[in-house]
């Protein structure tokens, strides 16, 4: 008896999460009977001339989440070496709770504070305009992402066994050569997931994009433009309009955002065969 | 040549460290330094007494109050509504689920888990516009909408947990109230999650988390800017991650940015004191485990 409700529950929970897509792929359905689909994947954003395509919002959630890898990396990366290696113990555990906080940090409040520091300092330094554009929010998405990658990186690292470790120390090995010639080689499959992790989560961030990236629909040139993300497009458009062909196409934002997210799963399996809930 | 490189490997790892210590710091003290001031019981309550704001004798309008008991109300709808599920959800992927049907379920749960909240949040949406054809006029966005969603949001958590809590107990022990001729039923209830309790909880306490913080997902189902306190299930409320975002873009004058700044500390006191209890738990957790 009770192994069926518990049965009923885990298939309900799976049953749901595929009866999203289903949901929107439905509701998004008109999309594809007109022949359109491929129209507004490539096409421009343009109500006024009936043109409803997501392709800026495609180059503006790439983008964004792309160069917010880019400047996330080398800082998680270090990071996680002094975690996993370079500091004497207690340090480590203090970096460690340091890593921590930084992900139970709301994401709503890493963007207001960007709003009223760093914008004014992009405005007035560095990029000019209002300040709200795409580099601004890879900046702050950066930071978001840091945390999750620094997590898998130093699990992967501190994957050596312990004789190894032992063997390098009594060879005279510094910390850092341990680092370097033993425990980065063998951690090359739980980087590659973090960093593909890190980028999942770049692109699903919806708050950091909104506050920050400005939402132009033009499609943007450079970092310094400002742009849209798939994210944000869906709350800016649910926020104007309930009807019409415009409505409709914020599905296909969703859809992809699902398809992608599938992917970012399949990949982590094929890598690490682990879960993406344990971050 | 290898000793610089691995001297500038030292230095730029250490440099990394600290420069996010640094923005850290320089976040919390900007927070403190902005919105220090208004952190007190009148940021809450506004001008009205507490005790009669909290027995709803008189209506908080220059405070978070609604805010705060907006998101409150959310969290304990959405984990009352997740928690059960989760749980059972969990236990069958732990003690029951086999082969190809634990691979699908795990995937999709991975899949969910991963699901930006935005697009959980179009969901809920999506669920609103179904029900208004099947009830016209009825329902709209509203908080039971918001529940629902943040529940779907943070189920996958809470299954992982209970998961992950079940399938790491020690099978010495597993296996003792079985071959005493317990049932399987009853050696989930009286050893295996009495003895992952802490674990279960430390889930539950990080999904509450996730909850408070979410701000995507209520955007698109049912929160706004001013409702007052939440009356029904079946009307719209006000959320404190979303009052942050509202007076980011929205503020009219100097107190009310003031009062969002003080709202963000709110808000991340609240996360880091769930984090902490979080943390502790796991602390006694592993403590009584090293005993076995």
């Amino acid at each position: 008896m009770s192994a069926h409700i518990f049965r009923l529950a885990a298939f309900a929970s799976g049953f749901l999460t595929i009866a999203v897509f289903v949901m929107m792929l439905v509701l998004g359905w008109p999309l594809f009977t007109s022949g359109q689909f491929f129209a507004i994947l490539t096409g421009e954003w343009r109500p006024s001339n009936e043109l409803f395509g997501i392709f800026p919002m495609l180059v503006g959630s790439a983008l964004v989440s792309v160069l917010a890898l880019c400047f996330s990396l080398p800082v998680s990366l270090g990071t996680a070496f002094v975690v996993a290696t370079l500091a004497p113990r207690p340090l480590r555990r203090a970096v460690q709770l340091m890593v921590r906080f930084m992900a139970g940090i709301p994401t709503v409040i890493y963007g207001f504070v960007a709003i009223f520091l760093l914008v004014p300092f992009m405005r007035e330094q560095l990029t000019g305009g209002s300040g709200l554009n795409i580099l601004t929010a890879s900046l702050v998405l950066a930071l978001l992402i840091a945390p999750t990658m620094i997590v898998f990186f130093v699990s992967g690292l501190q994957n050596v066994e312990e004789r190894y470790r032992l063997a390098v120390d009594a060879l005279g090995g510094r910390p850092v050569q341990k680092l370097l010639y033993l425990q980065l080689p063998q951690a090359w499959p739980e980087i590659t997931a973090g960093i593909i992790m890190g980028l999942g989560r770049a692109m699903g961030d919806t708050l950091i994009s909104l506050m920050l990236a400005g939402n132009s629909v033009a499609a943007p040139q450079a970092a310094v433009d400002s742009g849209r993300t798939l994210t944000a497009h869906i709350a800016l458009v649910i926020a104007a309009d309930f009807d019409g062909m415009q409505f409709k196409s914020i599905f296909a934002c969703g859809l992809i955002l699902y398809v992608f997210t599938a992917i970012v799963v399949m990949l982590l399996r094929l890598i690490i065969g682990r879960s993406m809930c344990q971050v | 040549m290898r000793r610089w490189f691995e001297r500038g490997i030292v230095f730029w790892s250490w440099g990394s460290a600290v420069l996010l210590l640094a923005i850290l710091l320089s976040l919390l003290s900007y927070l403190v330094y902005r919105g220090g001031g208004v952190v007190g019981i009148g940021l809450v309550f506004g001008d009205v007494p507490p005790f009669d704001a909290l027995l709803l004798r008189r209506q908080v309008f220059s405070g978070l109050f609604p805010a705060i008991a907006g998101t409150f109300a959310l969290v304990l709808l959405a984990v009352g509504l997740a928690v059960p599920v989760g749980l059972a959800a969990g236990i069958f992927m732990a003690e029951y689920a086999e082969g190809q049907i634990k691979w699908l379920l795990t995937v999709l749960f991975d899949v969910l888990a991963g699901l930006p909240s935005i697009v959980v949040g179009l969901a809920g949406f999506s669920l609103t516009l179904i029900l208004h054809q099947m009830f016209p006029g009825r329902l709209g966005p509203c908080l039971l909408i918001s529940a629902l969603a943040i529940g779907f949001l943070i189920l996958p958590y809470v299954i992982h947990s209970t998961q992950m809590a079940l399938e790491s107990v020690p099978p010495a022990l597993r296996r003792t109230a079985l071959a005493l001729g317990a049932t399987r039923l009853e050696n989930i209830r009286q050893v295996l999650l009495p003895t992952r309790l802490p674990d279960l909880l430390g889930g539950v306490i990080l999904a509450i988390g996730r909850a408070a913080e979410d701000t995507a997902v209520i955007m698109l189902t049912g929160v706004v800017a001013s409702a007052g306190l939440p009356r029904s299930l079946f009307e719209q409320f006000e959320a404190l991650p979303f009052y942050i975002y509202y007076i980011s873009s929205q503020y009219a004058d100097p107190r009310e940015l003031q009062m969002g700044f003080g709202a963000a500390i709110l808000l991340l006191v609240v996360c880091a004191l769930l984090l902490v209890i979080a943390f502790i738990i796991q602390q006694t957790l592993s403590r009584r485990l090293s005993r076995f």
